[in-house]
């Protein structure tokens, strides 16, 4: 499955830019992330990453589909 | 819930922030003023450049309010964050809490920062003379 996946902070600069399209070997959260490390292996560097789906952190094992939006949340630091 | 929340590129207005917040049944109001700081872990930073999933940060920053509504009794509460780039002594955070009484306030503001660092999608880099990163990526 193709999916777009939106990116910020460092993620942005492991991509190369603030969005990608990606072929997922599967429809989990945890298809993509393995995707993601396969394609970028300094994704796997960081403290730690988040998926978010529609806005909404999501569980490894969300099933995603084309209409989703779908974003990577490295580490975050407001405030 | 009577909240305000906010993510922008321009300059925060701290009393209009204190202002909003202020209702005759307040009794205190807390104030979380977040400001640039010259130096980490003792290199000099020459600024910062927040980025925001502002769609996401504002539901996250919604969560976070509705929670301190249900922990205390708090009569307004407002979330102000700013993108962009800050230089030294700016502000990139604004959180105005007022309650009846004092200890409510102070709990429910430490609250909403504390939580705000941990959950809402934000991000920042500390641009150094010497380089860039990005605050807390990696271990």
């Amino acid at each position: 499955m193709k999916v777009n996946v939106l990116a910020f902070g460092i993620a942005k600069d492991i991509f190369g830019g603030s969005t990608l399209i990606i072929d997922v070997p599967g429809n989990k959260t945890s298809d993509l992330k393995a995707g993601l490390e396969q394609q970028f292996p300094r994704l796997k560097q960081l403290r730690s990453y988040m998926i978010a789906v529609n806005n909404e952190y999501a569980e490894n094992n969300r099933i995603l589909t084309e209409k989703d939006e779908i974003a990577i949340i490295p580490p975050v630091s407001g405030g | 819930m009577n909240t305000q929340i906010k993510i922008s590129d321009q300059p925060l207005n701290i009393q209009s922030c204190i202002d909003w917040v202020m209702m005759p049944q307040s009794g205190g109001i807390d104030v979380f003023i977040g400001t640039v700081r010259d130096s980490t872990k003792g290199k000099k930073v020459i600024r910062l450049e927040f980025e925001a999933y502002e769609p996401m940060a504002v539901k996250e920053m919604e969560k976070i309010a509705a929670q301190a509504f249900d922990k205390w009794p708090v009569q307004k509460l407002l979330i102000h964050h700013r993108t962009g780039i800050l230089e030294v002594g700016e502000v990139p955070v604004v959180i105005a809490v007022s309650c009846a009484h004092r200890d409510a306030a102070f709990q429910a503001c430490r609250f909403v920062i504390d939580t705000l660092k941990q959950t809402v999608p934000i991000w920042k880099k500390e641009i150094f003379e010497d380089g860039e990163t990005w605050v807390a990526a990696h271990p």
